[in-house]
């Protein structure tokens, strides 16, 4: 055979293996081409007690696509075996039309003659994950695992087939493109991201050169079974009923760019096989092995079944505890049924400065039982996926409620994330409805959203109609209760089963699904309630989406102000006012860009408005760090509040806390240097109630690889353990592993250090930390002494060039911002060379930018790794490329 | 220990032949011209003469090479002869004489092939590759050190990058001249990130790499103050030093290379003595980073550079009267 990159010279083999496949006659030899490591592993032989690896390709691919699991493998011990199906690749071209059956039967005949004895795991991509499967449901005894990658078992006939495929089996098209050219090879070679070298391209068209070894590839996709009458439509329905009762250890890794086997197939896998561990490689397509690694991942997921056995109910490695429990809706249902019946429980402020709409607690409770029960008479299951998209306010405090109570998982990825990123999070959940206001709808339509669609308002037949929508939440609401299913909710409740699916900002990569418990939810409105003595009887005006749907939950009456929470620039100091005013507030949330836009209307505020807020005990701000200045001048016109800027993520809300007066102290405490390890990063105080924080330390290449340390003064990745911390990322193994590598903690991806007094400073993101030559450097503290700087609004400081010898450079935007990116002046770059010389650090270079890149959702978070990769462009020389 | 220093008339090689004497050796100094090294012997000689180099040689424990023909332009033959032909003659003449220790002085552009160099460590020299005569030639005679390199004949090769400092006729010199003249183009933005060498860390580099000849032998060692700078703010700083106004030509890099090649090309055809107004190499030098790698070569020097940039600046303004 002739040498490929990737392949050992001595992996290639032929065997000639008797066929019992019922399209062959009689006493059949077909000789199969397979790639086998065994020669790779000590002492040329296989570990008896490791199960062997049995690859299977699909269609246009061979064994080549598994080259980099025989290498994985053969450093990790395992024998695998990658084949050649018959017909392609390699394997002898048998001129009879292979059907499914044949080809599941074609692989065991294989393993038998290739001697292959004890434990297998079966590993299928494509049609050859259909093949896999295929083995794996009839030989049950001897199968030790199965791992899948951009596959298909399913097919729901009411739906269409994937276009691609439909273009692919079209009778015009068929023979011509796939066997009598090579434009299906070519397409499926061209879905690789990033691009397949030349090499790897050649490889991959090897054995198909020529029309007559094309045959297979036009048969493989002529057995797709595309209507219920086709051939193989019965067997591949045995299978794919027949894996749901697969008990053995599942891994699934795909790249859900795939047009053909996207996230509605993976979604169909996952039900089947619901203990399976999942992985997403977001960027990656349909040859994920090429895209990502998935040999890597693979072998990290075989070596960690040796160690500890998951339970298969619920993929967790560990039980819960089994602490006492109250449902979300416990304080809703007590106010609902006591003395407080009638007072306001929830209410939206209209544009004229009046309450819109209120219900009562008695309300509340109602319109969420009815909505309940006309969900779950609409066929909403527990365990159901549903994406909300409707704004913070009474409607989504009622849906929100309402599908907690019916066991739903509720989905929830904001407007901030851009079209484009919410697409993406929606498509990784694939909720199975879809709840939203008329925008979300259009763009459901548009976009191809998956999910049956409720609109929240009525409309019009038409509309309803081209955008797919069943109903509304409005005429569900109006309909009679059925079947009372509400009533038993907190009795038939599981408090460890998933509740919601909230995404991340995406600030620093693309947006993750991050999945809470019931009971984790609960542990987030006990953890606000005591830290931030939040009780029935409060008043709290909601302008920060997380905390806006706590209100009922903590037994607080609150009012969303007439703003739009996905854009927070938009609330006006005016607007808070009223709404607090309405209700008589004295507790306020607002994300940082929203305060800021407070003070920037300060001036328009009433007089009856400056009152509202003078009673005003208690202001949250959480999502960015706030600044101390923005904090002061806030105390103007909230002159009683105690103003509080809790430190968290969305994996863990809050982790630690502090208030203006503790950042005064904190900043005193810098100015004086009394205090060790005081400075270098923005101080976010001590950990919330039932919340620890521990730190792992850095290495000199800036990886967190030190034991966990409260010591202060020393720098690390910001590990937090808490009652309310997530569960687990959404379909992201890897990550998870990642993120939960010290039992029982969530590493944050932040970095940050103790002082003396035990408060905690946050230096930045892992992702962002410098290696230099002269040790690592974490960004925040320069960036601080930087923006001290007269005429510095924002700076970013990044490293450019290898891990261990970074040059330092700051990208500073100017007031006024400069209209060119470039390098700074002489006088600026030398004043900000002495405040970085003050941090500690020394600066290569100094340049300017009109802006910085930031996240949408807090317009706050720099994207330091887009500007670390400008920068080393711009530092390269040439013409200066676009921010 | 007695120590040779070729090329000890130019800024570089008398420094470091200061530094040697000054760490209590003996030191002999060869060149064309005087060296007026204090302390040292001082023999006059071309390094292309084997009597001249054979006497020179004699008795010494170490030798440090720095003879070199240092030019953008000229013909290919001046440069092999002085660079190549001079490097192995007395490399040759030394090994037979006993010597024991053979520091070869080298440019990090023997390595540089025109693309970026963002923080890499010392490549191995690529004579068919280099950019221009001078690194190509210093490449060639760099492999002829390296290769001759024993356990009883130790070679090493250091390569201080833009060496600059008072008395520095190389860089600062020039830069003053193109700037008084109006002649000193910045190149695209003049962000690209350069790492330079102050004279008195390069020549303490030297007598250090001297001293661990054992454990650098074989090697090829690039030497800088560790401190890149963007090409514009260093030249804005020197011409700050110097009492001149900054660069004001803007040139996009691509056209300034294509110019400068044509520049060369037609400054070597009419035979031309003087320096040419931009060459292709110093248009790549001006407009490509280069910046190194340097925590090998402190570790196996166990040296660190004294003057930082901005203090090597502050001496520069002192030197010029400012």
């Amino acid at each position: 055979m002739v040498t490929l990159p990737g392949v050992e010279p001595g992996w290639s083999s032929y065997l000639d293996v008797p066929s019992t496949a019922h399209v062959d006659a009689p006493g059949a030899v077909n000789r199969w081409h397979y790639l086998d490591n065994i020669d790779s592993l000590p002492g040329g032989s296989a570990d008896p007690d490791k199960p062997t690896l049995l690859c299977v390709h699909g269609n246009p691919t061979w064994s080549y696509l598994w080259r980099s699991l025989l290498t994985a493998g053969a450093a990790a011990g395992y024998r695998v075996v990658a084949v050649d199906q018959l017909d392609m690749g390699f394997s002898s071209r048998t001129g009879v039309f292979r059907r499914l059956a044949d080809r599941v039967t074609d692989l065991e005949d294989f393993v038998t003659a290739a001697g292959i004895s004890g434990q297998i795991i079966t590993v299928g991509h494509d049609w050859g994950g259909v093949v896999s499967m295929g083995f794996a449901h009839r030989n049950r005894d001897r199968l030790a695992g199965m791992v899948l990658t951009n596959t298909a078992i399913h097919h729901d006939d009411a739906e269409a087939i994937p276009a691609p495929l439909r273009a692919a089996l079209h009778p015009l098209v068929h023979r011509w493109g796939t066997q009598h050219t090579k434009a299906f090879l070519s397409i499926t070679h061209r879905l690789a991201s990033p691009s397949l070298t030349p090499e790897v391209r050649r490889a991959f068209e090897a054995p198909y050169r020529d029309s007559a070894r094309r045959a297979g590839i036009a048969n493989f996709v002529a057995d797709i079974p595309a209507s219920p009458e086709h051939p193989s439509h019965a067997p591949l329905e045995e299978i794919a009923e027949g894996i749901r009762s697969l008990d053995v250890p599942a891994l699934m890794l795909w790249g859900p760019r795939d047009p053909i086997f996207s996230d509605r197939y993976l979604e169909d896998l996952c039900r089947r096989l619901p203990h399976a561990a999942v992985h997403r490689f977001e960027r990656a397509s349909h040859l994920v092995t090429e895209d990502a690694d998935v040999a890597g991942t693979l072998f990290r997921w075989l070596g960690q079944q040796a160690d500890q056995p998951v339970d298969p109910e619920t993929g967790h490695t560990e039980t819960a505890d089994n602490g006492a429990f109250t449902p979300m809706w416990q304080l809703l249902d007590e106010l609902a049924a006591g003395d407080t019946a009638q007072d306001a429980a929830t209410a939206d402020m209209g544009e004229n400065g009046q309450i819109k709409r209120a219900l009562s607690w008695q309300e509340l409770a109602a319109s969420v039982d009815t909505l309940a029960d006309s969900l779950h008479a609409l066929g909403v299951r527990r365990g159901n996926r549903i994406s909300l998209m409707v704004p913070p306010g009474v409607d989504l405090t009622v849906v929100l409620y309402a599908c907690l109570k019916l066991g739903a998982v509720i989905v929830v990825a904001d407007a901030g994330l851009g079209v484009r990123g919410m697409s993406r999070a929606v498509k990784s959940t694939s909720p199975d409805f879809l709840i939203g206001i008329n925008r979300a709808l259009v763009a459901a339509k548009g976009l191809g959203w998956p999910g049956r669609r409720i609109s929240v308002e009525p409309l019009p037949t038409a509309q309803r109609r081209l955008l797919s929508i069943e109903t509304s939440i409005a005429e569900l609401l109006t309909a009679t209760p059925s079947r009372g299913i509400a009533a038993d909710a907190t009795s038939a409740m599981d408090p460890d089963a998933d509740a919601a699916i909230l995404f991340t900002s995406g600030s620093t990569g693309p947006a993750k699904g991050v999945v809470y418990t019931h009971r984790q939810l609960t542990g987030m409105r006990d953890t606000v309630a005591s830290t931030f003595g939040l009780k029935p009887g409060h008043g709290l005006v909601a302008g920060f989406a997380p905390f806006a749907l706590l209100g009922p939950a903590l037994g607080t009456t609150s009012i969303t102000p007439d703003m739009d929470v996905t854009a927070p620039r938009t609330l006006s100091a005016q607007a808070l006012a009223d709404a607090a005013r309405a209700i008589n507030a004295t507790v306020v949330f607002a994300s940082p860009a929203a305060l800021q836009n407070v003070l920037a209307t300060e001036q328009a505020l009433t007089p009856e408005g400056r009152e509202a807020l003078s009673s005003v005990t208690l202001l949250l701000s959480a999502g960015a760090p706030v600044p101390e200045r923005l904090l002061t001048a806030l105390q103007n016109i909230l002159p009683k509040a105690s103003l509080h800027t809790p430190y968290g993520m969305t994996e863990a809300l809050p982790v630690s806390d502090i208030d203006l007066e503790q950042i005064r102290a904190a900043s005193a405490d810098v100015l004086a240097g009394t205090v060790a390890g005081a400075g270098n990063g923005v101080c976010v105080g001590q950990p919330v109630q039932g919340a620890k924080i521990v730190l792992s330390p850095l290495n000199d290449a800036g990886a967190a690889t030190g034991d966990l340390t409260t010591d202060p003064q020393v720098t690390g990745e910001i590990l937090v353990r808490a009652p309310h911390v997530k569960d687990r990322y959404h379909r992201l193994w890897l990550t998870q592993q990642d993120s939960a590598r010290d039992t029982g903690w969530h590493r944050t991806g932040d970095v940050g250090h103790f002082d003396a007094k035990g408060r905690l400073w946050v230096e930045g993101r892992l992702g962002h930390v410098l290696a230099t030559a002269d040790g690592v450097i974490t960004p925040v503290g320069v960036e601080q002494a930087l923006e001290g700087l007269e005429d510095v609004t924002m700076a970013a400081v990044v490293g450019v060039g290898p891990v261990g010898t970074q040059a330092v450079v700051a990208v500073l935007v100017t007031d006024p911002p400069s209209r060119q990116a470039g390098l700074a002046s002489t006088a600026r770059a030398a004043a900000a060379r002495s405040a970085a010389e003050s941090a500690g650090t020394s600066l290569a270079a100094v340049l300017t930018v009109p802006a910085l890149p930031t996240d949408i959702r807090h317009n706050a978070k720099i994207d330091r790794t887009r500007v670390a990769l400008w920068a080393e462009r711009v530092l390269a020389g040439g013409r200066i490329p676009k921010l | 220990m007695r120590v040779l220093v070729t090329g000890a008339s130019g800024l570089l090689g008398g420094a470091a032949a200061a530094r040697i004497l000054a760490a209590g050796h003996n030191v002999r100094t060869f060149q064309r011209r005087p060296s007026r090294v204090e302390g040292a012997e001082d023999v006059a000689g071309s390094i292309t003469d084997p009597r001249a180099v054979a006497s020179a040689v004699e008795g010494m424990d170490a030798v440090v090479h720095l003879a070199a023909k240092v030019s953008v332009t000229g013909p290919l033959e001046d440069f092999r002869r002085v660079n190549v032909d001079g490097t192995r003659l007395l490399l040759d003449t030394a090994r037979t004489a006993g010597v024991r220790n053979f520091l070869f002085i080298s440019s990090p552009s023997v390595a540089h092939t025109g693309t970026a160099i963002s923080g890499d460590g010392a490549g191995a020299a690529t004579p068919e590759l280099a950019r221009g005569h001078y690194s190509a030639t210093k490449a060639e005679a760099e492999l002829a050190v390296l290769a001759a390199d024993s356990s009883h004949f130790q070679t090493a090769a250091l390569r201080p990058h833009i060496v600059w400092g008072p008395g520095d006729t190389q860089l600062v010199e020039r830069v003053l001249a193109r700037a008084t003249s109006g002649r000193l183009p910045l190149l695209d933005s003049g962000a690209a990130l350069i790492d330079t060498t102050y004279i008195d860390n390069a020549a303490s580099a030297i007598a250090a790499a001297l001293e661990r000849m054992d454990s650098i032998h074989g090697r090829a060692l690039v030497v800088t103050n560790g401190e890149p700078r963007p090409i514009g703010e260093l030249l804005a700083g020197i011409c700050a030093a110097g009492g001149v106004s900054g660069p004001r030509l803007r040139l996009p890099g691509g056209v300034a290379r294509a110019a400068g090649a044509v520049v060369e090309k037609a400054w070597e055809a009419f035979g031309l003595k003087d320096e040419p107004p931009l060459t292709r190499f110093l248009a790549e030098q001006m407009s490509t980073a280069h910046w190194f790698d340097q925590r090998q070569t402190q570790e196996l020097l166990g040296w660190k550079p004294e003057v930082s940039i901005d203090e090597g600046l502050r001496r520069l303004k002192a030197h010029y009267g400012g």
